[in-house]
């Protein structure tokens, strides 16, 4: 029996794999996928491809399986862990937050007493109850990853779909939606690779070697999308939460192919799908190394709108998923014209 | 092994005018080498056969390059204007002697005198714009003919020893990669390896990417220097990495999260045979690793550093231990690669 949206993301949000570190998500992820999948592979990098073969044009859907995090940089002598940070993490938002190292050990960080306003990263330590340096180095090594040790959940008991909320939605809401696309792709002229993603919160590494080696004709990223439709925000986008899938047309790193913003639009509107438009003028997603990959890369993104994304508590609509869910497979089945 | 250091640190080659140290490396190389090339970007590509054929797979890397200074603008008086080349602290440069383009010309990053500075001048640094090179010219048409726009220029400093195995030298970032690299060269190799002594690393790497792409290697070891923070008044957890306490093994920089395997590879290879070694214990700077890792199909990185105090500096500071350390670390990591190639 296949799982549900908010079931794949309870199991995805609570495996580990922050940039760099991702081999536990990329061993589940190709376990979900296996059903699906024609051939598995991973790549140098650790780039997880799916491949879902047909005879038409190569499309390459990205979603980056890897979190932000932290990596533990120094262990001073009363055993109190430093550590640097894996991805955009500001501190804070995330002071006195619990958190879980690859082994299961679980600490807090916590920001020097000293500190005042600004808090800076290496002004804040992880406290794992060591009770010295020798302690602390039998639990943890230097170079060690430690992700949020936050739990997923529904807002709506009583609704099918409602809002979760949860770490790490980015960029596992966007494996939960290519997953169930895949699943739901079957009578295909595509050539399909679905492709998650490593390293992207620290710079989009992975997707550059993914897309140099697959040489697609197209590609979709999908991924969250800021939102900021809350009191006080400052409107650097364009989504809203609840209003449907996001179908960028530029963020930071890509401005989209204006060919595959009108497919999307032209698919959208074929199966009644809810869909915004995405324009972020912060940020980057794996649409920008894919884009210019070699000769260059008719490139979209599929967008889920998502709030306070970075934070150990981002919310998303389970009515956006679903309707990005929509969109991929109707793009996936779609006529695109070989290049 | 110190000497060839030394000789290398004498050199000047800024980022994009690297000939001169192009053409003594290759000079060098030469008679050791099965083939060596520059490429459009000036990097020179040298490849060694080794007891085990194993063709493109393994890539060992330095820059050539160095940090320093080029001539934007002469005044009517003569004076020289100048922009950095790379990350140099313009603290560090005021007052400092300097050499321009290939002739040498000697300059004097300058300040005027403290009887004439006020004390609300004092408490501020000048901005780069303010400063100027006073080579002695006594208008800006002889200026100009002696240093025309474009010139670069480099920081003197006569490399030695001194203190408890310690050496300091202008560019020891990277010449002790590219020293390392040259005495390997000299020797017989376990498996081919093909030495990538790259240009314009100081400016964002952009020299290694032509090699990477060129070469496209499986594994690369990029050998460089990485700063260290061993300072008074710096606490334990901003310090960073130590010269004397081995070479510095990465798992990630600012830029690199290096394969991980590789990484413990390093770690197994020092531990097991005596060498010391230490890790950045900080997330701060990047080399080459970040574009050759990204290259084509993706490259498994690894880099080794010599902890170096005052980076950019025209005096830093490192341990002769330790590169004595690296290059016996190298020597251990291309038998385990020829070992592991099939």
């Amino acid at each position: 029996m296949s799982l549900s949206i908010l079931e794949l993301i309870s199991k995805l949000t609570a495996v580990h794999g922050p940039s760099g570190d991702e081999r536990a998500i990329r061993e589940l992820i190709a376990e979900l996928a296996k059903p699906f999948a024609d051939e598995i592979t991973s790549d140098v990098m650790g780039n997880l491809v799916v491949h879902k073969k047909g005879s038409g044009p190569k499309i390459m859907f990205a979603a980056h399986m890897d979190s932000i995090g932290l990596i533990v940089t120094h262990i001073e002598k009363e055993g109190f862990l430093r550590v640097g940070k894996l991805g955009g993490i500001s501190p804070k938002d995330v002071l006195n937050t619990r958190v879980r190292f690859k082994n299961g050990v679980r600490g807090v960080l916590v920001a020097e007493e000293k500190t005042e306003d600004k808090v800076k990263l290496e002004d804040c330590y992880i406290d794992i109850g060591a009770r010295d340096e020798e302690q602390a180095r039998t639990l943890v090594q230097v170079g060690d990853t430690a992700v949020y040790d936050t739990a997923v959940y529904n807002t709506a008991v009583a609704e099918v779909n409602g809002r979760v909320i949860s770490p790490y939605l980015d960029g596992r809401i966007a494996c939960a939606v290519l997953l169930k696309a895949m699943e739901q792709v079957t009578a295909r002229e595509n050539d399909l690779y679905f492709v998650f993603t490593v390293q992207e919160e620290v710079g989009t590494r992975g997707a550059k070697t993914a897309a140099w080696t697959i040489d697609p004709d197209y590609a979709i990223a999908v991924d969250v999308t800021d939102v900021d439709d809350t009191p006080g925000a400052a409107r650097y986008g364009t989504c809203k939460l609840g209003c449907g899938a996001g179908i960028k047309v530029m963020d930071h790193s890509v401005i989209c192919h204006p060919e595959v913003v009108d497919a999307l639009e032209r698919c959208a509107r074929d199966k009644g799908i809810a869909v915004q438009r995405d324009i972020l003028r912060a940020g980057g997603t794996d649409a920008g190394p894919i884009h210019v990959s070699r000769t260059g890369v008719r490139t979209g993104g599929i967008s889920i709108p998502c709030r306070y994304v970075h934070t150990p508590a981002e919310i998303a609509d389970l009515n956006d998923c679903a309707a990005c869910v929509e969109l991929a497979v109707a793009f996936a089945r779609s006529q695109m014209t070989a290049i | 092994m110190l000497e060839l250091l030394k000789q290398l640190c004498l050199l000047n080659g800024v980022s994009g005018d690297e000939g001169e140290v192009r053409a003594f490396l290759r000079a060098q190389a030469e008679p050791y080498a099965d083939s060596i090339r520059t490429d459009a970007l000036g990097n020179l590509i040298v490849f060694k056969q080794g007891a085990k054929a194993t063709g493109n797979r393994l890539l060992l890397a330095a820059h050539m390059d160095e940090v320093g200074l080029i001539i934007t603008h002469v005044t009517d008086e003569g004076f020289l204007k100048f922009g950095f080349v790379g990350g140099v602290d313009r603290r560090i440069a005021i007052g400092k002697p300097v050499v321009l383009g290939s002739d040498r010309v000697p300059g004097i990053i300058s300040l005027k005198a403290i009887h004439l500075t006020d004390k609300a001048e004092l408490k501020k640094v000048p901005k780069t714009d303010s400063l100027y090179i006073d080579i002695g010219a006594g208008s800006r048409e002889e200026a100009l003919k002696k240093v025309p726009l474009g010139t670069y220029g480099s920081f003197v400093s006569q490399p030695e020893e001194f203190g408890d195995g310690f050496f300091k030298a202008r560019a020891i970032d990277d010449r002790i990669g590219c020293a390392i690299m040259l005495e390997l060269l000299k020797e017989e190799l376990p498996l081919d390896v093909t030495f990538a002594f790259t240009a314009q690393e100081e400016v964002g790497t952009r020299g290694a990417f032509g090699a990477a792409f060129s070469v496209t290697p499986q594994v690369a070891l990029v050998l460089e220097t990485t700063t260290a923070a061993d300072l008074p008044g710096v606490d334990s957890h901003r310090r960073v990495c130590a010269p004397g306490k081995g070479p510095v093994i990465s798992y990630m920089d600012g830029s690199t999260i290096y394969d991980r395997g590789l990484f413990e590879d390093l770690r197994r290879l020092a531990e097991d045979n005596g060498i010391p070694w230490q890790t950045k214990e900080y997330i701060a700077g990047g080399n080459d690793a970040r574009t050759i890792q990204r290259t084509k199909q993706g490259v498994r990185v690894a880099a080794m550093s010599a902890a170096t105090r005052y980076l950019h500096a025209p005096s830093s500071v490192a341990s002769v231990a330790d590169f004595k350390n690296m290059q016996e670390l190298t020597r251990l990591f291309l038998l385990d690669q020829a070992r592991q190639a099939n």
